[in-house]
């Protein structure tokens, strides 16, 4: 016999079927562009040398995972992390001072859109002469593409703020650091996690806009590499990594956001 | 016993389109225990007023006495309740409650206990733990008011704490911070532009002339009781009228 749902469970299940459904269509895509893209390259439909395909690219990834795979990976994600730290810690610290001093504030403010709009890539001969062709200058590039935006970001949040909640404070005797600390932060923890967010975009650019320029290892090496000999197969399976690298990084920014939401 | 005195207080605003007289030369004392509000035409100088007790800005020419002393920075001695309720929405109310003592670096014991007490005593005990938006519109003001006493100050300032609730809480919250503030025997400064809610819940009505503001006229219904009350009394109508014509003449 089959049992009445009530209006409530009806609500839950059709939510949950189309949640699965809407799944199940992403996946399918996926397996037919990768089915599609093998098929292609077996009839001899395209030319794998030029498209490679799924087969070629598994291949290529078992032999490299015997060789020093794993060297490049975390080569090019330790950059990545670093980058993302430093330019999220230093771009805060710096809105806090520009907040802090409006007199540094409004002297800085036009050399900060100009940096804002420089493309980044063309300081890139000036990092390797000073940085030297390494880490070092990978992780400089990556810094400043990402520190400008979190500068504005985080600045523009704080600049928000109430100012009647500012004031009510100032009554009850708060002191700039205590406005700071116990305001200005706590209220701007929505806007720092979209300010991670962009910098996860944002610093995986940089790093692989750096690894192009200068580098030995790491996945943007493999890709110009790969590009260099023309080994397709290296190229892709490369972009591949890197896809589902950037993915993670993105997920764990939205698993911290999702903890945060759930503490406040 | 005189608590405030505003002696021969103006006020210029400095922008960069123009000058704004918005206050000449005001004078007004306030008694210990006295619950003042301030009434005027909308945008003649009530918030300057309170903005200059709160010692946020200074006058331009007068000063303000709190106990004698004149007041020429926010010190804390000050509470500050406006229109909306600015409770933390990451703090719950307890801790929104406790924020005052924690900026002064008075969070001790005993003003932890005297907090608890403040919500038991008027109706938050069971939402101590619960976040602002778990209460209601009128509850919310009722904390907030709570915050405000929390750090013992020596006046209450409301800047017209009452206009963004709908009409049914405002009544009920009038009642509510008017029951608390006398029973704390605190002084209070309301600023409003209702002249009903002057009347049902001032000892003391000062009306403001239009920008640049000066006292016209200061009124003491003497109706007493609860603001309720105080609108059913058969002077209240009498009241209205008077002031009303002071303020749009
Ligand atoms: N920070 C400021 N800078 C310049 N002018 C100001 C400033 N604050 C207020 N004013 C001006 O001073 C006058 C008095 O303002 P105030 O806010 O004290 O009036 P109000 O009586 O509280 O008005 P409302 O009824 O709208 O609350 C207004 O004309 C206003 O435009
Ligand atoms: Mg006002």
């Amino acid at each position: 016999m089959k049992k009445i749902l009530t209006l409530r469970e009806q609500y839950l299940l059709d939510k949950r079927k189309n949640k699965i459904k809407i799944i199940a269509i992403q996946l399918a895509v996926l397996i037919l562009f990768f089915g599609l893209w093998e098929l292609l390259a077996q009839t001899g439909a395209i030319d794998p040398f030029f498209t490679s395909s799924p087969s070629r690219m598994l291949k290529t990834l078992k032999t490299l995972a015997g060789q020093d795979l794993f060297k490049h990976i975390g080569t090019t994600l330790l950059e990545c992390i670093c980058g993302f730290i430093i330019a999220t810690v230093a771009g805060t610290v710096i809105a806090i001072l520009l907040w802090w001093s409006s007199t540094l504030r409004k002297v800085t403010e036009p050399y900060i859109v100009v940096l804002n709009s420089l493309p980044k890539i063309a300081l890139g001969p000036v990092i390797i002469i000073w940085m030297g062709a390494g880490y070092g200058a990978i992780i400089t590039m990556t810094v400043l593409i990402c520190i400008i935006v979190t500068i504005m970001s985080v600045l523009a949040g704080f600049m928000e703020c109430d100012e009647d909640k500012i004031l009510l404070m100032r009554a009850m005797g708060a002191n700039k650091f205590q406005i700071l600390f116990k305001l200005l932060l706590p209220s701007s923890i929505p806007n720092l996690i979209s300010v991670l967010k962009i910098n996860v975009g944002l610093s995986w650019v940089g790093v692989i806009m750096g690894e192009y320029l200068v580098s030995s290892a790491g996945l943007g090496y493999l890709i110009i590499y790969g590009g260099q000999v023309f080994k397709l197969d290296l190229v892709m399976a490369s972009t591949l990594i890197l896809c589902l690298l950037a993915a993670l990084m993105y997920f764990s920014v939205a698993l911290v956001e999702k903890h945060v939401k759930k503490s406040r | 016993m005189e608590i405030l005195k505003i002696d021969n207080v103006s006020l210029i605003y400095q922008t960069d389109e123009a000058e704004t007289h918005a206050l000449n030369d005001v004078n007004l004392s306030i008694e210990d225990g006295e619950f003042v509000a301030i009434i005027g035409p909308s945008g003649c100088g009530k918030t300057t007023i309170l903005t200059l007790i709160s010692g946020l800005m200074k006058p331009t020419s007068g000063a303000i006495y709190l106990d004698g002393k004149v007041i020429d920075k926010p010190v804390g001695d000050i509470g500050y309740m406006l229109q909306r309720d600015h409770l933390f929405p990451w703090r719950t109310i307890l801790s929104n409650a406790l924020l005052g003592p924690e900026l002064q670096k008075k969070k001790t014991p005993e003003t932890v206990a005297y907090v608890n007490e403040l919500i038991e005593k008027y109706g938050l005990g069971e939402f101590k733990k619960a976040y602002p938006r778990q209460l209601s519109g009128g509850m919310r003001q009722r904390a907030a008011l709570i915050r405000t006493l929390a750090y013992r100050p020596k006046i209450l300032l409301l800047d017209e704490p009452f206009s963004a609730l709908d009409y049914q809480t405002r009544l009920a919250v009038c009642d509510d911070v008017h029951r608390i503030i006398k029973s704390e025997k605190k002084t209070a400064v309301l600023v409003t532009h209702d002249i009903s809610e002057a009347i049902s819940l001032a000892d003391r009505i000062v009306v403001l002339s239009a920008r640049p503001a000066t006292v016209k006229k200061i009124y003491e219904p003497g109706i007493e009781g609860t603001p309720l009350k105080r609108r059913e009394d058969k002077s209240f109508s009498r009241w209205f009228d008077t002031i009303y014509k002071d303020i749009s003449t």
